[in-house]
């Protein structure tokens, strides 16, 4: 069995490697986006800010200041200081405000949202006698560029194993490779293995390089260890290489492929974290976003690189993951047809 | 000699059509077993679903007397009419990548030199001729040293020299005592290869046998054509089987010189009369009434 897989294995790998503009394109494109968000910050995704307000209750009364009637700003209740801190320095919030007799306002001056939040909320203040005060962040505010490479990299393993598993299966079965393997001894779960193993060992090495060329030139944050990080990605990459195969478990229109490759990543891209956090959108957004494996990628990424955080402390992810990986490739296997009947 | 293979009342349906209908047919071992037919009799899907590559709605397929299965797998080489290979990977890659996938193994390099790959070997696959990419389709169905080798219309799209050059290919194998089946709408090649045939129409196998019996038993004496234009009147009073087709009349003679000088008064031009011998073709225009390439 293994010879065979190995056999497969080798053979995708070599497809991949000679394809040199899609090979190119798997390094460049993060590398390109990376870069052009630290150096520009032009890549702000929505035109919605997202201020915590420090308070009691959990109802957020507009009447109370002017800001909070500002338009395009989420305003979200905190009712935990350190919490709030906390989101603050991991631009989960881009503000952080206490109204009130006592009226301050936390920041991360690492964040260009941040930035401009604070311009709005000292433009509503002066109407009402300009008396909030900035006050210091007691923790260690990281800079946009290092929240946001994680989600970079997670996106670009995400197009690479959907895409390119997804994709490739579907267009082998359309040209009728899949009905030659079929003629051989190769069994499914063979073939759906050494896919796996094909586009885990090329994502782990495209993605390596794209962090280590970001993390030399631009000195990337990384607080936690570099096993907890390849554990990430291991199971990260099983997951959405499942996903694909998952999804071209039958179809035979690269077509129709696309279409679902991208419904499936789309949503993930804006819903899991990549470019914007989604502290103040309905617990049912929140609860979608759970659904998706690109989520507890980019969290438990983030956790180990932004905050230190241990094997231990992203284990509830990783078991996520896996279960959900259990999931696409037991359904992927089932579903799985080697040609169009 | 054993039977090498039996598939016994396939049948395969597809929504408003029946693709293949109650076929049966033994295949003994060593032999060149040709299945004819033309586009859409059902050939293809009849060897497919023999292969394993498609699922028939009913019947059995027995390899050397047992269920096909893995051993079966094992044991056969497949050259498909329509796939396609890796991109990217060169001639060598591919055969060695096929050759993993089993356990029996062929001497590639005896692979190579029969199928002419020799200097193609560092060749990308994207970069084949029709003919060397069908030399490297036959030579990747030979890589497990197979005791059956399915050749599905292996030369269709081939110049002629091509096609003669493949067929002294088959001949090498077939003379290793390995199983050929071989589906074509080539009459002449099947005559050339062929030990046995089964005509295909309609998804019934229609007629069977070795060609030259089923020749011998269908037509007595030879065939006079001649073009329907260069006739003068009609040919009432010539006592002969007469067919016209495509705007040749042919006339069943088993004796050429009487017919001849029967037919003389009738026509303009002598020159363009051919007398030739009944072969596949004129056997499955009677047996359906309409051409094998239709």
């Amino acid at each position: 069995m293994l010879k065979r897989v190995y056999a497969v294995f080798i053979a995708r790998n070599r497809e991949f490697v000679r394809d040199r503009g899609t090979l190119a394109w798997n390094i460049l494109m993060p590398v390109i986006l990376v870069f052009g968000l630290a150096f520009v910050f032009g890549g702000e995704g929505r035109n919605q800010y997202t201020v915590g307000v420090l308070q009691s209750s959990a109802e957020i009364d507009t009447r109370e200041h002017p800001f909070l009637e500002s338009r395009f700003i989420e305003f979200v209740p905190v009712t935990d200081q350190a919490d709030g801190f906390r989101k603050v320095e991991r631009h989960r919030l881009d503000l952080l405000v206490r109204l009130g007799n006592d009226r301050r306002y936390w920041v991360n001056p690492e964040s260009p949202k941040g930035y401009f939040a604070e311009r709005l909320l000292l433009q509503s203040d002066a109407a009402v006698g300009g008396t909030v005060r900035k006050a210091q962040i007691s923790g260690d505010p990281v800079r946009y560029v290092d929240w946001v490479l994680p989600g970079i990299l997670g996106m670009n393993m995400m197009f690479s194993c959907l895409f390119g598993v997804g994709y490739v299966v579907v267009r082998y079965r359309k040209n009728g490779f899949l009905k030659r393997l079929r003629a051989t001894p190769l069994r499914p779960h063979e073939f759906i293995l050494a896919q796996v193993a094909s586009r885990l060992m090329l994502v782990l090495i495209v993605t390596a390089f794209v962090y280590l060329a970001t993390h030399l030139i631009l000195d990337t944050r990384m607080d936690g260890s570099y096993l907890a990080l390849l554990l990430v990605a291991v199971v990260g990459c099983i997951a959405m290489v499942s996903l694909g195969l998952l999804i071209a478990a039958r179809v035979t229109s690269e077509e129709l492929a696309g279409g679902l490759l991208n419904m499936i990543s789309w949503p993930m891209m804006i819903l899991s974290g990549v470019w914007f956090s989604l502290e103040g959108a309905g617990p049912a957004v929140q609860g979608l976003a759970k659904v998706f494996p690109l989520t507890h990628i980019l969290e438990s990424a983030r956790a180990v690189m932004l905050d230190g955080a241990t094997l231990l402390d992203i284990a509830p992810s990783m078991i996520m993951l896996t279960l959900l990986s259990l999931a696409f490739l037991g359904l992927g296997a089932y579903y799985f047809r080697w040609g169009p009947d | 000699m054993q039977t090498a293979l039996e598939a016994r009342n396939l049948v395969k349906q597809y929504p408003g059509v029946l693709a293949v209908n109650d076929v049966s047919f033994t295949v003994a071992e060593g032999i060149c077993f040709g299945l004819l037919g033309p586009n859409g009799a059902g050939k293809t899907t009849t060897v497919e679903i023999i292969e394993g590559v498609t699922p028939a709605t009913s019947g059995e397929v027995f390899y050397f007397g047992e269920l096909a299965g893995r051993r079966f797998r094992e044991e056969a080489g497949i050259q498909f009419q329509n796939t396609a290979l890796q991109d990217h990977l060169t001639v060598r890659e591919t055969l060695q990548m096929f050759q993993k996938l089993y356990d029996r193994h062929a001497d590639l390099e005896r692979i190579i030199a029969d199928c002419s790959l020799g200097g193609l070997l560092d060749r990308d696959n994207r970069k084949l001729s029709g003919g060397q990419r069908q030399r490297l389709f036959l030579a990747v169905a030979l890589v497990n040293e197979p005791r059956l080798v399915f050749l599905d219309e292996p030369t269709t799209g081939l110049d002629p020299q091509a096609r003669r050059n493949f067929w002294t290919l088959v001949q090498r194998i077939q003379a290793t005592g390995t199983t050929i089946i071989l589906t074509t709408h080539y009459m002449d090649e099947a005559h050339v290869l062929c030990d046995e045939i089964a005509i295909m129409d309609a998804g019934k196998i229609i007629s069977r046998g070795p060609p030259d019996e089923l020749l011998r038993n269908r037509y007595e004496g030879l065939i006079i054509e001649l073009p329907l234009e260069d006739l003068s009147g009609d040919l009432d009073g010539i006592d002969h089987a007469i067919y016209h087709n495509q705007g040749i009349v042919e006339i069943m003679s088993t004796d050429v010189s009487t017919s001849l000088e029967a037919l003389t008064p009738h026509v303009d031009n002598l020159n363009r009369i051919k007398i030739r011998q009944p072969n596949l073709e004129d056997l499955f225009l009677d047996l359906t009434g309409h051409s094998l390439r239709s």
